[in-house]
């Protein structure tokens, strides 16, 4: 026994030296802690990132689908050719309006969450905006296709309500309400944050000084939450932006996105290039929209 | 934030910002160092893909030696099932492992890649044999060894897709035409033209598969109710023709309600009375009436594209003993029928008829396994589009402008 602690001595001696020599060493002590996630960081995440960028300008044989290996911008000119502009711009069409429509929604949600509602309310409120993203993304996309399609809940329950029948299986406005649905969550969030961080006393001056609910709204709070509103749009932008599942399940015959160009060409014409340029599409749209959001004053409380 | 403090961040990003620049230089160093190590050496013997098979004069052998112990196959999902798979590999000692295809596209990309070293067999469609043939990626098969081959119906044993001046790539196994597929409570009788579903008259109810081959189905309807263009051979189309063709598919666009990708959401659009006509995969038309839905299918007077699978054999396989064994067992009558019914295609080999009755009532004529000579004549099965046309001219499109008409008609 007496052995064992002698043991454990010796190497909690060498533990409390190898502690010492970190201690005294700042930078060791640095470099050892970073150099894993660092890596990782470096090789997974950057390199793939480059490595799909010097894909994009490469081609493949068209008839035999070889990679091969010289430098063209071909794909890049492609980009400006119809039908890509159109798909572009349907896609970032999409995309603002989703945004929008989620913003207007999850304003007055998440300032009742915030600000109206009791904590217990608060909790049930909390756990059903949440709940929806514990299920399948699919089985959920799923569900509204029987909600919306021909003879579906949506068309029974107008129907039966003297309103006549609503076809919108299967078309862009189908595709709007879906985004909009699925993507709510990742603004309401944020938007909850922002909100729950405004102090009631300013709330109160605005009413002391004599501005209604409105003009307490437009002047105070607004303001406030922009970097939650824009925080938020981020996700409902993005997300929309490169989203291909839904254009192939719940739109129609006009439902080609960016996402869907890149799966035909990855999985139907096995374009590796043309993918990978056409997934460079969103990543510029993305950093001109944080650019603007930046203008907009969107990170300056992070 | 104040504009000093803004400043400030500025100056403190300096560094960080040339830190950045070290950063992007090492990933961008990381990247071309992997790009460098990938072997280019493959792509070489691919990319002058010239219309002479290269793998013509391939030795083939004439008797199937001992098995190597294991088969590696590319596959359509649903062709390696188990209740064929165990027997094969109890009798030959072949252990099968299989990689599923998405598209034929996919086939052809995993047959040329890596050098072919890794597959032996693959059970590639009509549209993507004469890419791997013409390729280098699949060579001849002596098909004396495949004794249900005689067997095999009359135009599956040397079809152009697969077989080139006599020379087999490979042996057919299974096929199915593409149908129309109606609602029987629109239509009383059954259309006897694909005029249907480019007719005005059902705008907003026709739905047509997301697939660039959907244009040989276009020109077959060109071919015959447009003879001035003169179109023999759907997928052999000169440029007035393809481009005729290709203005009837953007004129269809605005009627379409959706371009189908996958087989349950053409069977749900029409469950759901949302389309109620269509071009449609037998497999479709089978569930759709199994569940009872007012639908049904023909052929129309123009006939109809359709698909033949043939399993073609790697030009490098490493497992050529077992490849055999497997093509002779998918032809046999009995896992022709197991395989036919299984997945709603027709068989190959004409002796699959009475097997596909005793696994299931009514299944061999239900997909057409007993069907006349003129049935199958009226079939044009898919093939890849070539620039050579049969007619010895160079004057023909070739498949990656159907690739990039069919994104324009749908984008």
């Amino acid at each position: 026994m007496s052995e064992t602690a002698i043991r454990e001595d010796r190497s909690s001696k060498g533990m409390a030296r190898v502690s010492a020599a970190l201690w005294r060493r700042g930078w060791l002590r640095a470099t050892l802690t970073l150099t894993p996630p660092l890596a990782w960081f470096l090789v997974i995440y950057l390199a793939s990132l480059v490595l799909m960028l010097v894909t994009a300008f490469w081609s493949v044989n068209p008839f035999t689908n070889v990679l091969q290996h010289s430098w063209t911008l071909a794909n890049f000119n492609q980009l400006f050719t119809s039908p890509y502009p159109t798909i572009v711009l349907r896609t970032v069409e999409m995309a603002a309006i989703v945004t929008v429509t989620d913003a207007v929604i999850a304003l007055p949600f998440a300032y009742y969450m915030a600000r109206v509602a009791s904590p217990r309310t608060r909790r049930l409120l909390f756990t059903a905006v949440l709940l929806p993203l514990w299920a399948s993304y699919l089985a959920r996309v799923y569900a509204w296709i029987v909600i919306l399609q021909k003879g579906g809940t949506l068309s029974w329950s107008t129907s039966h309500l003297g309103l006549g029948a609503v076809n919108i299986g299967y078309t862009n406005t189908a595709m709007w309400i879906v985004f909009s649905y699925i993507w709510l969550p990742f603004m309401i969030v944020p938007l909850y944050g922002a909100l729950e961080r405004i102090p009631e006393s300013l709330l109160e001056a605005s009413g002391d000084l004599g501005a209604h609910a409105w003009r307490t709204l437009r002047l105070v709070v607004l303001p406030l939450v922009l970097p939650g509103i824009i925080a938020g749009s981020i996700f409902t932008f993005s997300l929309t932006l490169g989203d291909f599942i839904t254009p192939l399940l719940v739109g129609g015959s006009n439902a080609q996105f960016i996402g869907n160009v890149i799966y035909n060409n990855l999985g139907t014409a096995n374009n590796l290039p043309f993918a990978a340029m056409l997934a460079f599409v969103p990543i510029v749209i993305m950093v001109f929209y944080l650019l603007g959001a930046r203008a907009l004053g969107a990170f300056e409380s992070l | 934030m104040t504009a000093s403090g803004t400043k400030g961040t500025g100056e403190r990003m300096k560094p960080r910002r040339s830190r950045l620049a070290g950063v992007l230089i090492g990933a961008a160093a990381t990247a071309l160092l992997v790009v460098a190590l990938i072997p280019s050496g493959a792509s070489a013997s691919h990319v002058n893909a010239g219309l002479v098979a290269p793998e013509a004069n391939a030795p083939v052998p004439s008797s199937i030696g001992k098995g190597e112990g294991k088969l590696n196959l590319i596959a359509w999902e649903g062709y390696v099932q188990p209740e064929w798979t165990k027997p094969f590999e109890k009798q030959t000692g072949c252990q099968v492992n299989v990689k599923y295809g998405t598209s034929s596209s996919d086939m052809v990309s995993l047959m040329a890649n890596g050098g072919g070293h890794q597959y032996d067999l693959v059970s590639a469609s009509g549209d993507a044999d004469l890419r791997l043939i013409y390729g280098g990626d699949v060579r001849p098969v002596n098909l004396a060894l495949i004794p249900a081959w005689k067997d095999l119906q009359p135009f599956l044993q040397s079809p152009s897709f697969n077989t080139i001046a006599g020379k087999h790539y490979g042996v057919s196994f299974e096929f199915g035409p593409n149908v129309l597929l109606y609602s029987t409570k629109t239509f009383k009788t059954a259309p006897t033209s694909w005029s249907v579903i480019y007719n005005k008259k059902y705008a907003g109810q026709i739905t047509v598969p997301d697939d660039y081959i959907q244009i040989a189905d276009a020109a077959l309807y060109l071919s015959k109710t447009q003879p001035k263009l003169g179109i023999t051979d759907p997928y052999e189309l000169t440029t007035p023709q393809f481009n005729a063709t290709v203005a009837l598919l953007k004129a269809q666009h605005p009627l379409v309600k959706k371009y189908w990708d996958l087989a349950s959401q053409e069977e749900s659009l029409f469950q759901s009375g949302t389309t109620v006509v269509g071009a449609a995969w037998p497999v479709a038309v089978s569930t759709l009436i199994a569940d009872k839905d007012a639908v049904a299918e023909t052929i129309p007077k123009e006939g109809a594209t359709g698909w033949a699978d043939s399993w073609l054999l790697a030009t490098n396989a490493p497992d050529p003993n077992c490849a055999y064994r497997w093509m002779e067992w998918m032809t046999t009558p009995q896992i022709q029928a197991e395989d036919a019914v299984s997945y709603g295609e027709t068989p190959g080999n004409k002796l699959a008829c009475p097997i596909m009755d005793k696994i299931q009532k009514g299944s061999c004529e239900g997909l057409h396994a007993n069907a006349p000579a003129s049935y199958f004549q009226s079939l044009y099965f898919w093939k890849t589009p070539l620039a050579t046309c049969d007619n010895g001219k160079n004057d023909c499109e070739p498949i990656q402008n159907w690739v990039a008409a069919w994104t324009q008609i749908i984008g």
